[in-house]
């Protein structure tokens, strides 16, 4: 018995699973505090489920806290960034090309140190301790409690950074260290970005993992709880306190994942329209598909995997313009209830022509009687052709695809869909986010240069995917069901060796769960 | 003219599309030369015909892998080490300096290296585009040496190459910038200042920023940039041709090394899914596109993908199963496509088994 919980900006959803099957679901508002919204929603959701606490064997949590903290600017702490490279990399120091509010919150203490190594595993430069002590205590003297260090070539070989590491615990008790290597892949700006955004939310993370922890403690459920990273996969509270920022793309994520699970489709376009916009994805062998185009968070360059998303203005709230010739961008959003029609508002909105055409009952339909129907003809028309438009450029290939309808706002489809060979609205749509968590498996992965040449192709690829394997049961995943995901092969230009990029990423269901 | 800070977006942008495909990531590129600026310098771009004949012009550039340069940047002070080295080869101050190709990172290292050494830099380069290797130029086709070739780490150590020809420069070079970690700043094919007017392809920097900012204005309101492409190069002087060469989405990707290089091939489907497939091969740039057996455009014309909704141009490295493209061709000018040129650079060069046509009357 399992539950899910997606902590959103707006919403806290928490659904509660046995094996394959929903057993409850609600959602609830999210709290300032976080933490008793969840309480709130868990205690809710077992009540719900006739269930008591105790027989709750895990918790997964889905959250975009962290994100909206980056994006924000809020909760974030100073920071200490060291970068292991010299003489290397001088043209583009750390936070080069930051916005200028989000570094005032993090400050620009900065040291490039001596390091690195090349894309070989040679290194660049000896690590300096004098260098790395110098930092500490000007770190420590402006008191400075994480630090983000990052090496060059890091993803091939992390003992640079880990050297560091140590040497900087040694000289500043208590300090929090995130090291690129255990956050990024390959290319120096992205990584360390990613990693100076981690460091910049090490006390958020102890604060809001804290909060689940106490939450879940005053409710009763004494079961281990995990938390959904950017691909989908589990991490355990004690590794999101560590890498809060493998969260950013959580969100999205459920609910495809959600969205997979519901329909039991492997492949798919997901369709979530919430109040404001409609965000399609593209599920691929139950996964979405990635973006391929580097993904700013917060105006910060960073190469985490997100799912590949679209967003268009279309919502539950959408304001309904020119005769239904035009629908959003903007919408009433969450205050749908207070000044839709169908609510005895005076805002005309999307909802209110699903209502006026049938296609939906909400509020009251009278309050739409006397709507034009050629304007609720050309709205609803209108809706349909801005979500196949969306579909359309999501699709990799020409054949129908099947479309799954998550969030709210599935109310919106009356009719058939061009581009989908079939339109579900499943049971629970509105809580795809905490179904998405709730089934989440646990991931590793393996990112880093391979030389083919002497060992051969097969063999390295079998020492890659033995290295994901392992990866994924350190996570927590039960050996018996680790399969390997994907396997990404880039040859490197110009280098010797058959020097090839290899990406491996491999999955489990998390130990002591079986199929559950 | 000056380079100033609010033309970067378009001249990295336009760097990528001259890159077709190679040449690196332009967002380093584009961040390197704002470091430069910010920090309070000033890139001058030279007209070719503002050179004395006996000046001394020397192109800089940056020598690797582009999957290093993301971890290990370029080094402006690095390639200011390589030039005083060429200075004392050759027993005199450098005039300018001039890209060696206007694609990619290339088209921006040497304006940091000119800012940071108070040198102007010729608005020309040796390729018109990017290609892989150092022989690859105009000025190796047309008589000027290749050697010395000085190649600098960061480290502060130096290798001079002084071959017999640029073919054994190129090979010869590259081990040394392997050595060195797979990426090195280097300067060669020092010339005068009459052969920098007569032996380059010109105009190829302020190109770049032409293209970058057509396609930024075209973002900006809005409109097709296509379009906007299309109505650019017909209005160039001399006109380039300009073919929209497909409209679709990557449905096939592989890439494996050979000869050293990155080489690969992608599928293009319509959006619809009817009609023939497009075949790109590609070794770092895009060497040739066909339509089912009919090719379209070859090397050394320019073969560009770019995002079908932004036109933002897709390095090699960036292609991924399932990204909506649009394959553009672009006629490179009469210097590039002479008979010394074609034995260069000519699709035959790359494993292309077919003379070279321009690709104004391909696909006829």
């Amino acid at each position: 018995m399992r539950i899910g919980v997606d902590v959103g900006g707006t919403n806290t959803d928490a659904v509660v699973m046995h094996g394959g099957q929903v057993v409850a679901a609600i959602k609830s508002p999210t709290t300032e505090d976080v933490g008793s919204g969840i309480v709130q929603a868990v205690r809710e959701v077992l009540a719900q489920a006739s269930v008591a606490a105790t027989a709750i064997t895990s918790v997964m949590i889905g959250t975009t806290q962290f994100t909206n903290a980056i994006v924000e600017r809020k909760r974030l702490v100073e920071v200490g960034i060291i970068r292991l490279a010299l003489p290397a990399t001088t043209s583009l120091p750390p936070l080069v090309d930051w916005p200028a509010d989000l570094v005032e919150k993090i400050g620009r203490n900065v040291v490039m140190a001596h390091g690195g190594y090349e894309y070989d595993g040679r290194e660049i430069s000896a690590l300096r301790q004098d260098e790395i002590i110098a930092a500490a205590r000007r770190f420590k003297s402006a008191g400075i409690r994480s630090v983000a260090i990052s090496s060059v070539f890091a993803p091939m070989n992390q003992n640079m950074e880990k050297r560091a590491a140590d040497m900087l615990r040694a000289e500043i008790p208590g300090v929090a260290v995130t090291m690129s290597s255990n956050i990024g892949r390959i290319g120096m700006v992205e990584r360390e970005n990613a990693a100076v955004m981690n460091a910049s939310l090490m006390e958020l993370s102890k604060r809001v993992v804290g909060a689940f922890r106490t939450a879940l403690k005053e409710i009763g459920v004494t079961a281990p709880f995990f938390i959904s990273q950017n691909d989908g996969t589990l991490m355990t509270s004690d590794f999101v306190e560590t890498y809060p920022v493998l969260t950013f793309a959580s969100g999205p994520t459920n609910s495809m994942r959600g969205a997979a699970f519901l329909t039991q489709f492997k492949d798919a376009i997901v369709v979530d329209i919430g109040g404001t916009t409609t965000d399609v994805g593209v599920l691929s062998q139950g996964f979405p598909r990635e973006s391929s185009v580097a993904v700013d968070v917060g105006g910060v360059k960073t190469n985490f995997r997100m799912p590949d998303i679209l967003s268009i203005g279309l919502g539950g709230g959408s304001l309904v313009r020119d005769d239904g010739a035009r629908i959003g961008p903007d919408s009433v959003g969450f205050e749908l209830p207070k000044y839709g029609k169908v609510f005895g508002g005076d805002t005309l909105t999307t909802t209110d022509l699903a209502v006026a055409s049938g296609a939906a009952r909400i509020g009251n339909p009278a309050l739409v009687a006397e709507l034009s129907s050629s304007v609720v003809a050309r709205g609803m028309e209108r809706i349909h052709l801005m979500l196949e438009e969306a579909i359309d450029r999501v699709k990799t290939t020409s054949a129908d695809m099947k479309v799954v309808l998550v969030g709210g706002g599935g109310v919106l489809v009356s009719r058939k869909l061009k581009g989908a060979s079939e339109v579900i609205l499943p049971k629970h749509a509105g809580v795809a986010n905490a179904i998405g968590a709730a089934i989440a498996q646990v991931g590793g992965e393996v990112d880093r240069v391979f030389s083919y040449e002497g060992q051969g192709r097969e063999l390295a690829l079998d020492g890659a995917k033995r290295e994901a394997a392992d990866r994924a049961i350190a996570a927590g995943a039960d050996p018996a069901s680790v399969t390997i995901l994907e396997v990404e092969e880039v040859p490197l230009a110009y280098l010797p060796g058959g020097a090839v990029r290899v990406r491996v990423k491999a999955v489990g269901n998390l130990a002591g769960h079986g199929a559950d | 003219m000056d380079i100033t800070l609010d033309r970067l977006h378009d001249l990295a942008r336009g760097a990528a599309f001259l890159g077709t495909g190679g040449g690196g990531d332009p967002y380093i590129g584009r961040l390197m030369l704002q470091q430069q600026l910010s920090g309070g310098g000033r890139v001058r771009l030279i007209d070719p015909s503002e050179l004395d004949d006996d000046a001394l012009v020397v192109p800089v550039a940056n020598m690797g892998a582009p999957t290093v340069l993301v971890e290990r940047f370029p080094n402006g002070p690095s390639a200011v080490q390589a030039v005083r080295k060429m200075e004392r080869l050759l027993g005199r101050k450098v005039d300018a300096l001039m890209p060696i190709e206007a694609g990619g990172v290339n088209c921006t290292l040497p304006l940091v290296v000119g800012s940071l050494m108070n040198l102007p830099v010729v608005d020309a380069d040796g390729m018109g585009r990017a290609f892989p290797e150092l022989q690859m130029t105009t000025f190796s086709i047309y008589g000027v040496a290749g050697s010395p070739v000085v190649i600098h780490d960061e480290h502060g150590n130096d290798v001079v190459v002084s071959a017999v020809d640029d073919k054994t420069s190129e090979w010869l070079a590259r081990v040394v910038c392997m050595r060195m970690g797979g990426k090195a700043e280097i300067t060669l094919y020092p010339m005068s200042g009459r052969d920098a007017k007569t032996k380059s392809v010109p105009y190829t920097v302020s190109l770049a920023l032409q293209i970058g900012g057509v396609l930024g204005a075209a973002r900006s309101t809005k409109s097709d940039p296509f379009a906007a492409l299309d109505g650019f190069f017909r209005a160039a002087r001399p006109p380039r041709c300009f073919k929209v060469l497909f409209d679709g989405k990557v449905t096939d990707l592989w890439r494996e090394t050979t000869r050293g290089f990155a080489v690969g091939h992608l599928v293009l489907g319509t959006l619809d899914g009817t009609g023939t497939p497009m075949d790109i091969d590609f070794q770092n740039e895009y060497l040739s596109a066909r339509i089912g057996e009919l090719y379209v455009a070859t090397t050394p014309d320019l073969i560009c993908i770019l995002d079908r909704e932004t036109a933002e141009p897709i390095t090699t490295e960036g292609l991924r199963y399932g990204q909506r493209v649009k394959v553009v061709g672009v006629g490179v000018p009469p210097v590039m496509r002479t008979p010394e040129a074609l034995a260069v650079w000519g699709p035959r060069v790359f494993g292309v088994e077919r003379d070279y046509i321009p690709i104004e009357h391909m696909g006829d």
